[in-house]
């Protein structure tokens, strides 16, 4: 506003100016030579100094109004770490591991519920951005930044890592799931149990941990607990794949596992090299993980 | 106009006779400050246009959404080279190759104070920038795959250690910048020694030449800032080479010392990049509006002011990283003092221009234009300033569209005035007016249809440095209009090249002072000879032909 | 057309592009110097792993002895080269030279010390990296001003700095730098980083 102000001002005796004193091409005489005014310099020091004055009085209020926020008691904590190029998203309370998707309440005047967020980053520096809810904060390997949100209506916002840390960049998206209260606990409870074993799907299951998905994957309940890939252990309850890249679809799943650098080139999982069949018995294993 | 007696005689014809080989040879060894200012000049047009293509790569990979033109690892480095080429092999050498053609020549001096040392940092730079794009053939393979540097134009740690950037792509990246900025280092002793040391008689500090002021101070700003960038990267060489832990998290080290290092660097390193434009401005604005610069002794204190406030802002592109609300109100506030400085010498420019008579050339044009986008660049600057909406628009396209404001609107707008200016001085011939036009019209129209629109794509939450994005979020046409303007500046850019092809041989003769100007550099042959002066002048005003061509009213009287 | 103007004759002298260049030069080394500096205090204490300063290292009283009595020996050449007594300045450079180059070999010493018996190498931790590479950097320094030094004695006894004095105080002038850095190095590094 401000700034549109004086550009109007300023833009405005420039055109003047311009038109004002355009040479005519019959008048070859020079103009007055006029060399400066103290009184019209310090006017146009004194002015500015003053309008920057209040600007930064009125940023001060709005940052520390920001910054010095304290949660209340019954704020959600999560804890997001920023991976190359996916987020791991952690509720220490509710013991919930999973990943690109964070789900929170909605929070509302006569019941607010806002979500303080950890930050932090498991390689390179990040950014979490998600530009209907919230301002930047980045994630940054060997330190913790907080911020929070609080979103005052339900529905999907879509974000994105916003500094850049390397190839996959641009495919770091992100969502945020603002749900009702009671959605949002019957999410969490969903989210707490161990993977579900779907019907038939055993030799997948079997198959999948004599592979080593198992380095980089966790399954809640089986063996696989690495910890570089995303949580699988609830893959199904999450709208995309890869952070954002494709819908979780049977097919894309199926494509990602066969390759996943077809989906996102320079991603850090590499090509398993699996065979029709082996392939077939893990995605359906994949699959019945809700 | 009578002959001043400063112009020599004509030196003799047989110049035009010598073979091309020997020429080329004089053109290497030469340390004369008027070519080796050429040889700069003209390597930064050329990196212009190559940083420029790649630009336009960018923009045609950005023009839709899901596009697969450009492969991911592809585009990191467009953008890389894009950035670090045009600040330091586009921008650096501009300012050096004004300086040294200039600044001697402004302040009546035979020539720089070291003239092998001068040369010593032309090739210094072109050694840097050579190595920057040899890293795309000098890696792993060829056709932009190769290892050039892909970690932007700012390199942030730890994505440029060895665990994450392996190979030798971040270490073209440091040593070209290193290299390139020692030459950058002696170019800007060489100024303010030149300026310092070899003044003509009468050419007190108050009345030397903005410009001169100018480069003058912007030098003084190169050996304060460059070192910062300098510890930082031989630090990460350490790191890279020696294993030691200056950025290795791993290692308890920081990861924000580098964002500090760098910005100490980097915010001082845009005023360095703009006040070279600023300078020519200076000179250029007075001349067409008939009238002596507004309030001098403001100018100069308010680019002193810019100077040291820039120090103490670099923050400002760290809103973002978690310092705490005393350090985020501290650089806004520095950050939107700045703008005080910033905006006397804007009033000042527009003041020299009100009750003037205004001769629309070329170069007037460009600077007219000029202003206008400095102030709305410094506008959007000030936004970004104000945290809050920092933590928003940091690095999204507002971001890029502000900078290209100050970087292209501001600085190569002034810059290209300045070749329609000086073109005459250093070849004998004017550049066509027609062409110009073309060249300025052109060069607006495609300027903001590319940057006008991508403030909208960051206020819609673009983020800076993706190689796609997914359609159904507003972006596309923003950025298709984007990428069409380029068109139109490349049009833009290919009219000043085939202007400057035709008028080095076909150009109107010039005369010594085409422009009926006031400095020195104007009171000699078109071009100059090596020597520059029949006899050095001496002057007692800012002015010196002022007073020469009106000795009825001259300068001095006021002083 | 001669300039119709009348140029009063003024006295019109301007300072020496040497002095001016060399300034500018320390300008700069400064600049760089603080960030290593800035850099050391940045990582005081910050190491995850040993060895600590307070472990390893001591107060080199002897080496500052040294280098700072060689800004002395080197002001005294200058003057006798001034003076033109040259057989006088090349006593005081050597004398310069060799405190130098006992600094040197002090700091060999202490680094030999800290690599072989305390296992204090640059990949060691934070205070292996910051100290290695501050306290290097400025003995780099020391080698390129004894470096010049000895070239410029080489020179007098071939009896080509008769008259250069001026050239040689711009030597000083970096001589004097170097050690004015060595005394921020080791108030930070041995009295407050310890
Ligand atoms: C030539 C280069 C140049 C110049 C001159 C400027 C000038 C300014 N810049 Fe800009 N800036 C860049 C180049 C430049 N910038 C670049 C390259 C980046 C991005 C780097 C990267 O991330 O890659 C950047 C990024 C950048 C950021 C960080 C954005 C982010 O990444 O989060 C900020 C934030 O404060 C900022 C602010 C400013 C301000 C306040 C000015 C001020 O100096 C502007 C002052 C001018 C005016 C204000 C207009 C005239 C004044 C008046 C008419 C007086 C009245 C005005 C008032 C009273 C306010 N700039
Ligand atoms: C002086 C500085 C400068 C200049 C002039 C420009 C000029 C341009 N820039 Fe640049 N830009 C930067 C400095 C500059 N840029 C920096 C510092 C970055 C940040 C990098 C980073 O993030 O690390 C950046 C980033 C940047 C981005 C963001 C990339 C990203 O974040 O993903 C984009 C995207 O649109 C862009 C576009 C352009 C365009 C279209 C031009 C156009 O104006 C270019 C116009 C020129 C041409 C089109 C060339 C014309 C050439 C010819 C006509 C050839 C003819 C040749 C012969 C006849 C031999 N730039
Ligand atoms: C070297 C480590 C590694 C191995 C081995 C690995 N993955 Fe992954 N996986 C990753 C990483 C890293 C990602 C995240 C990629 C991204 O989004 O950038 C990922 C993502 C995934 C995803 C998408 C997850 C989501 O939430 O979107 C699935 C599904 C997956 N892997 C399945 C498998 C299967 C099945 C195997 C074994 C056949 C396997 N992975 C082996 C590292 C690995
Ligand atoms: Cu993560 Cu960009
Ligand atoms: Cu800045």
């Amino acid at each position: 506003m401000v700034c549109a102000g004086i550009f109007l001002v300023v833009a405005g005796v420039l055109t003047y100016t311009i038109i004002r004193f355009r040479a005519r091409r019959d008048d070859v005489r020079e103009p007055a030579q006029v060399y400066g005014s103290n009184q019209i310099e310090v006017a146009w020091t004194v002015i500015p100094i003053l309008i920057v004055f209040v600007l930064a009085m009125a940023t001060a209020r709005v940052v520390s109004a920001i910054q010095n926020k304290t949660a209340p008691a019954n704020a959600l904590q999560i804890t997001v770490v920023g991976h190359q190029w996916w987020w791991e998203i952690r509720y220490p309370a509710l013991g919930i591991v999973t990943a690109n998707e964070i789900y929170v309440p909605v929070s509302t005047p006569t019941n607010p519920a806002p979500t303080f967020l950890k930050l932090q980053s498991a390689d390179v520096a990040h950014s979490f951005w998600v530009p209907q809810l919230s301002g930047k904060t980045d994630l940054i390997p060997n330190r913790t930044n907080t911020m929070w949100i609080d979103p005052r209506g339900e529905g999907t916002f879509l974000g994105n890592c916003a500094e850049y840390c390397g190839t996959q960049h641009a495919n770091m998206l992100l969502r945020v799931i603002v749900q009702s209260p009671q959605d949002f606990a019957r999410w969490a409870a969903s989210q707490r149990e161990n993977a579900t074993a779907g019907a038939g799907t055993a030799a997948g299951r079997n198959l999948f941990l004599s592979l080593s998905c198992v380095n980089c994957h966790t399954v809640k309940g089986t063996g696989a607990a690495g910890t570089f890939g995303p949580d699988l252990t609830h893959l199904m309850s999450r709208e995309t794949l890869a952070s954002g890249v494709v819908p979780n679809t049977l097919e894309n799943l199926r494509a990602w596992v066969k390759d996943p650098q077809v989906i996102k080139p320079g991603n850090l999982m590499p090509d398993m090299q699996l065979n029709q069949r082996e392939l077939d018995e893990v995605v359906s294993y994949l699959s019945s993980l809700k | 106009m009578a002959t001043i007696n400063y112009i020599p005689e004509r030196v003799s014809e047989q110049e035009a006779r010598i073979s091309l080989p020997s020429k080329l040879h004089e053109w290497l060894v030469t340390v004369d400050h008027k070519r080796l200012g050429l040889m700069y000049i003209a390597t930064s047009l050329a990196f212009f246009c190559v940083a420029g293509s790649f630009a336009a790569l960018m923009r045609a990979q950005l023009a839709f959404p899901n596009e697969k033109l450009v492969p991911p690892d592809v585009f990191n480095r467009l953008f890389t080279v894009h950035g670090t080429t045009m600040v330091f092999l586009v921008g650096m050498p501009f300012f050096a190759g004004l300086a040294n053609y200039l600044v001697p020549l402004m302040i009546g001096a035979r020539d720089m104070a070291f003239p092998r040392l001068n040369a010593f940092g032309y090739w210094m730079f072109l050694f840097g920038g050579i190595l920057l794009y040899f890293s795309y053939i000098g890696g792993a393979g060829l056709a932009g795959h190769g290892t050039a540097p892909d970690v932007g134009w700012f390199a942030y740690s730890p994505l440029t250690e060895r665990a994450f950037s392996r190979g030798t792509s971040t270490d073209y990246w440091i040593l070209s910048i290193f290299v390139s900025g020692i030459g950058t280092t002696a170019s800007a002793i060489n100024v303010i020694a030149t300026v310092l040391c070899m003044r003509c008689k009468g050419m007190t500090l108050p009345r030397m030449p903005l410009f001169v002021w100018l480069m003058m101070i912007v030098s003084a700003m190169v050996l304060m800032a460059l070192p910062p960038l300098t510890a930082a990267q031989v630090m990460l060489l350490m790191d890279r080479y020696l294993g030691s832990h200056f950025f290795d998290t791993q290692a308890g080290g920081s990861a924000i010392l580098w964002q500090h290092f760098f910005w100490i660097f980097g915010h001082p390193e845009v005023y360095i990049l703009v006040l070279p434009g600023f300078a020519c401005a200076s000179e250029i604005i007075p001349v067409f509006s008939r009238k002596p610069i507004f309030g001098r002794a403001a100018m100069v204190g308010a680019t002193v002011a810019i100077g040291f406030l820039s120090f103490g802002v670099w923050a400002h592109h760290m809103f973002s990283v978690g310092m705490g609300p005393v350090s985020n109100i501290f650089f806004a506030a520095s950050t939107m003092f700045v703008g005080v400085p910033t905006g006397i010498k804007i009033f000042n420019w527009v003041a020299t221009m009100y009750g003037g008579k205004i001769r629309f050339d070329t170069p007037m044009l460009f600077c007219i234009a000029f202003i206008v986008h400095f102030l709305l660049a410094g506008l959007t600057g000030i936004m970004l300033a104000v945290a809050p909406f920092d933590w928003q628009l940091t690095d999204s396209y507002f971001v890029v569209a502000h900078f290209h404001y100050t970087l292209l609107g501001g600085l190569m707008f002034t810059l290209f005035g300045a070749v329609y200016y000086w073109f005459p001085k250093a070849t004998g011939r004017m550049l066509s007016e027609t062409l110009g036009k073309w060249h300025f019209w052109l060069l607006l129209i495609g300027f903001h249809m590319t940057f006008d629109t991508l403030h909208f794509a960051g206020l819609l939450g673009m983020p800076r440095r993706i190689y796609t994005y997914a359609p159904g979020r507003g972006w596309a046409t923003l950025n298709l209009v984007a990428s069409i303007g380029v068109i139109v500046q490349a049009a833009a850019v290919a009219c000043l090249i085939w202007n400057i092809v035709r008028s080095l041989r076909k150009g109107k003769p010039a005369g010594n002072d085409p422009w009926d100007a006031w400095t020195l550099e104007w009171a000699t042959t078109s071009p100059p000879p090596e020597y520059n002066f029949a006899v050095l002048p001496e002057v007692r005003s800012s002015r010196p032909l002022w007073d020469l061509k009106h000795p009825e009213d001259p300068d001095w009287k006021y002083e | 057309m001669t300039s119709t103007i009348a140029i009063p004759e003024s006295e019109w002298t301007l300072p020496d592009r040497g002095r001016v260049g060399v300034l500018c030069l320390i300008a700069t080394e400064f600049a760089l110097f603080t960030i290593f500096v800035v850099a050391y205090i940045f990582y005081i204490g910050k190491s995850l792993t040993g060895p600590t300063p307070r472990q390893v290292l001591d107060l080199p009283i002897w080496s500052t002895i040294c280098l700072l009595s060689s800004s002395i020996t080197a002001g005294r050449a200058e003057s006798a080269l001034k003076r033109n007594s040259i057989r006088t300045f090349q006593i005081w450079t050597a004398a310069t030279i060799l405190l130098g180059l006992e600094f040197l070999r002090q700091t060999a010493i202490e680094w030999i010390h800290l690599i072989t018996v305390d296992h204090l190498t640059i990949t060691t931790n934070l205070f292996g990296s910051t100290f290695y590479a501050l306290v290097g950097l400025h003995a780099s320094h020391v080698v390129i001003g004894l470096t010049l030094l000895t070239l410029v004695l080489v020179l007098s006894l071939r009896g080509a700095m008769y008259g250069q004095a001026r050239r040689f105080e711009l030597l000083t002038w970096y001589w004097h730098f170097v050690d004015a850095v060595w005394v921020v190095v080791f108030t930070v590094v041995y009295v407050i980083g310890r």
